[in-house]
């Protein structure tokens, strides 16, 4: 394989495009809706009509609209997009019918809506245009040509310092510039050296790295391949839940295309550089998320978090530098070589470069996923492209970042998204999961939802988590029961400060923040549930004054 | 006289083989577990086919596959049992999956879980005296955009409400 192989793929599968193209959402969301069968009905329809001559019918990866799926694009000659909403298999005719202007009463939904014309699409350029199961198809939206690119033009360390003046930083929620973290790793003296792809993607009502899995895999076998040629790694993981079987079997398709074209293995575009991947597949456990945890399940043991240092950098899998990141962080490599570092740092704010993409759901109108440029501020996401709060009710609060995360109140709907503003709030970035909750969300329920989670999640390696949310969620418990005094909150608050300060890992140390940001802006909710003390107020009378919102 | 010599745990491996010898899917895993060339940190996927293979994953199972791998049994144990995926007990015929993740719950699958536990008289986790269905819960399987979702049988069903979900269980019944 060589540039010139690879351009014949490109010029080849062009020359192959019809003129208009009709294309069927497969990601999970649309699949359980019946995507297949509408896909093949509307393939049917087409032969049956004798329109394969002009008319392609393509599976497609996510189109972001996931709540109003399935979804079926056209792409007419005249560069005119139609998109069809809530289709069903026997809508299929009528859809074919409507090319040629026939009638068809299937509901049709905006492409200028706000919720695409405001998104910055890099990560999800592809998602919804290409088959994510035909190598072909990426290879002729430009794939596979920034690895060509590092491999023949450019030095390790070259890679590295584009990467780092891109100003990327990790899409897993911490926010660790990945420059920084891929020089460390090329840098650690041994041998052998491994980049690890983590797809643990364990927050609950977060799935961005599913559909990036799942419409694009080769983005981030190529993300991986660059990283593993950047560092000198020659061996790559990629972890991915059990719960993803669908990002799993594509993932399984695509590295076998790379291998079969010579874009993965031995000798790639005829260099030395070798780069296999294999899959890890996760087993259902949210600790998993956290590196030292993933690393050894990779190498198939429990899946508990070690103490760092040593940073994985330094000694990771088996011992040896190990580069982990995250899915979104792998595929914005490729954009990022293919078009200049300078490109994409003029997206977004001085501190958080580029775009991030969020699951947006709960009680908002328009559910689904959307890549906006860091920075953006919250109401432009909840408001003009989720649509607000369905049934005229008032959006209470944003809750980011999962169980890690927090819930940032109506007020704060002005804030602007980047790791900084939402760390100030008490919350954090996460992965990229945002719930909208309405006026009828009671807080302290949300409180105890996650606390439960995360009760179920702690691995039981160190005391403070293992013990310590059980203690918690008993004490929401209580609160929400109405049975809890004034005792009973303060004891919170000095427990969350405790399992915080006191946790190995992630898990334990970010498992108060949802307890300890909706006592910061909802604290009314949880006073409203005390009972009176019979023993007179605790201490002073006073609230502990830690806790008492600034 | 023996077997007395012999430790129970030799003996209860020697019966995990035994049982082994005459089953195909043991020979399936064996295959399996030759792919990974018998690598000691393919654990976990072993696993994964076993329960793929058997539904559940016994402790003959477990001690078998320790053999194989050359490993501790306490430390394929103990990998079988820190994973959420793995069933030590058989499973219904069909099952039943509720997520729970944070949009799902948002959106009312707290009272398609009521209902169903209602409806079948179990607990998250476990099932029914008949054999017929287990009720399982998931902590979020991604398909947050058609929340709340449950899965029938490995297949995903988009924005249950209670009622749909009782019918569907009706129709195992």
């Amino acid at each position: 394989m060589q540039l010139d192989d690879l351009n014949a793929i490109a010029e080849k599968e062009k020359a192959a495009a019809k003129k208009v193209c009709l294309r069927t959402c497969m990601s999970a969301g649309c699949m359980s809706s019946q995507a297949d069968v509408i896909n093949k009905n509307l393939d049917a329809e087409v032969k049956a009509r004798g329109l394969e001559g002009e008319v392609e019918v393509r599976r497609v990866g996510c189109m972001g609209f996931c709540g109003q799926g399935p979804l079926v694009g056209v792409d007419h000659d005249d560069g005119r997009h139609e998109l069809f909403e809530f289709v069903k298999p026997e809508d299929a005719p009528a859809i074919v019918n409507s090319l040629k202007g026939g009638p068809c009463d299937v509901q049709r939904g905006d492409p200028q809506h706000p919720f695409f014309a405001k998104q910055v699409k890099i990560v999800r350029a592809n998602g919804g245009i290409i088959d994510p199961e035909s190598i072909e198809d990426y290879i002729a939206a430009g794939g596979y040509q920034a690895l060509h690119q590092v491999l023949t033009e450019m030095k390790p360390a070259e890679v590295i310092e584009e990467i780092t003046k891109s100003g990327l930083r990790g899409r897993g929620g911490a926010g660790y510039p990945t420059g920084l973290k891929w020089g460390t790793v090329a840098k650690s003296p041994g041998g052998k050296k491994y980049v690890v792809c983590n797809g643990d993607e364990g927050d609950p009502g977060a799935f961005m790295d599913r559909s990036v899995l799942e419409s694009d895999p080769h983005l981030v076998l190529e993300g991986m391949a660059i990283a593993a040629y950047a560092v000198g790694a020659d061996q790559g993981f990629l972890y991915v839940r059990a719960e993803y079987p669908l990002a799993i079997s594509r993932l399984q398709i695509a590295i076998k295309q790379a291998k079969q074209l010579g874009l993965l293995g031995g000798g790639i575009f005829e260099t030395p550089f070798i780069f296999n991947v294999d899959i890890r597949i996760g087993a259902g456990a949210f600790v998993c998320g956290e590196e030292t945890a993933l690393m050894a399940s990779v190498e198939g043991k429990r899946g508990t978090p070690r103490p760092r240092p040593p940073f994985p950098a330094e000694s990771g899998l088996w011992g040896c530098p190990t580069l982990i990141n995250n899915v979104e962080t792998f595929a914005n490599i490729a954009p990022i070589i293919g078009r200049g570092a300078d490109w994409y740092a003029s997206f977004g704010t001085e501190k958080s470069k580029g775009t991030k993409v969020f699951a947006l759901t709960g009680k908002i109108t328009n559910n689904g996923l959307i890549e906006v440029p860091m920075g953006i501020p919250l109401r432009q996401i909840v408001e003009e492209m989720g649509g607000g709060a369905p049934d005229g009710r008032k959006i209470k609060s944003v809750q980011t970042g999962g169980p890690s995360g927090g819930c940032i109140p109506a007020d704060f709907l002005d804030t602007p998204v980047d790791y900084e503003s939402l760390t100030k709030l008490g919350s954090i970035m996460g992965s990229g999961g945002m719930v909208v909750m309405d006026d009828t969300t009671n807080m302290v329920e949300i409180a105890r939802f996650y606390m439960e989670f995360c009760m179920d999640e702690s691995c039981g390696k160190c005391i403070p988590c293992r013990a310590g949310t059980v203690q918690m969620h008993h004490l929401l418990e209580k609160i929400a029961q109405r049975k809890a005094t004034l005792r009973d909150l303060i004891k919170l608050e000095e427990l969350c400060d405790m399992v915080k300060n006191t946790s190995l890992c992630g898990l334990g140390q970010t498992a108060p923040n949802p307890v300890l940001s909706t006592l910061k802006f909802f604290r009314k909710e949880y006073e409203d549930l005390l009972q009176p003390d019979q023993f007179g107020p605790p201490g002073n009378g006073q609230p502990n004054p830690q806790s008492a919102p600034k | 006289m023996q077997a007395t010599n012999i430790s129970t745990g030799q003996n209860r491996l020697r019966r995990a083989l035994d049982h082994a010898s005459g089953d195909k899917r043991f020979k399936i895993l064996e295959v399996h577990m030759k792919k990974h060339q018998f690598r000691q940190d393919a654990l976990i996927e072993v696993l994964h086919k076993a329960q793929e293979l058997f539904g559940y994953l016994e402790d003959d199972l477990l001690l078998f596959v320790a053999h194989k791998l050359k490993l501790p049994p306490s430390r394929v144990y103990g990998v079988a049992t820190f994973y959420h995926f793995f069933n030590l007990k058989p499973q219904g015929e069909h099952t039943c999956v509720v997520c729970l993740g944070t949009a799902c719950y948002v959106k009312g699958a707290d009272k398609v879980m009521n209902a169903l536990q209602d409806r079948l008289k179990i607990r998250p986790g476990e099932t029914t005296p008949d054999g017929k269905v287990s009720l399982l819960t998931a902590r979020c399987i991604g398909a947050c955009g058609i929340a709340p979702a449950v899965t029938y049988d490995g297949h995903v069903a988009p924005k249950q409400t209670a009622e749909a979900a009782l019918e569907k269980i009706n129709q195992w019944k």
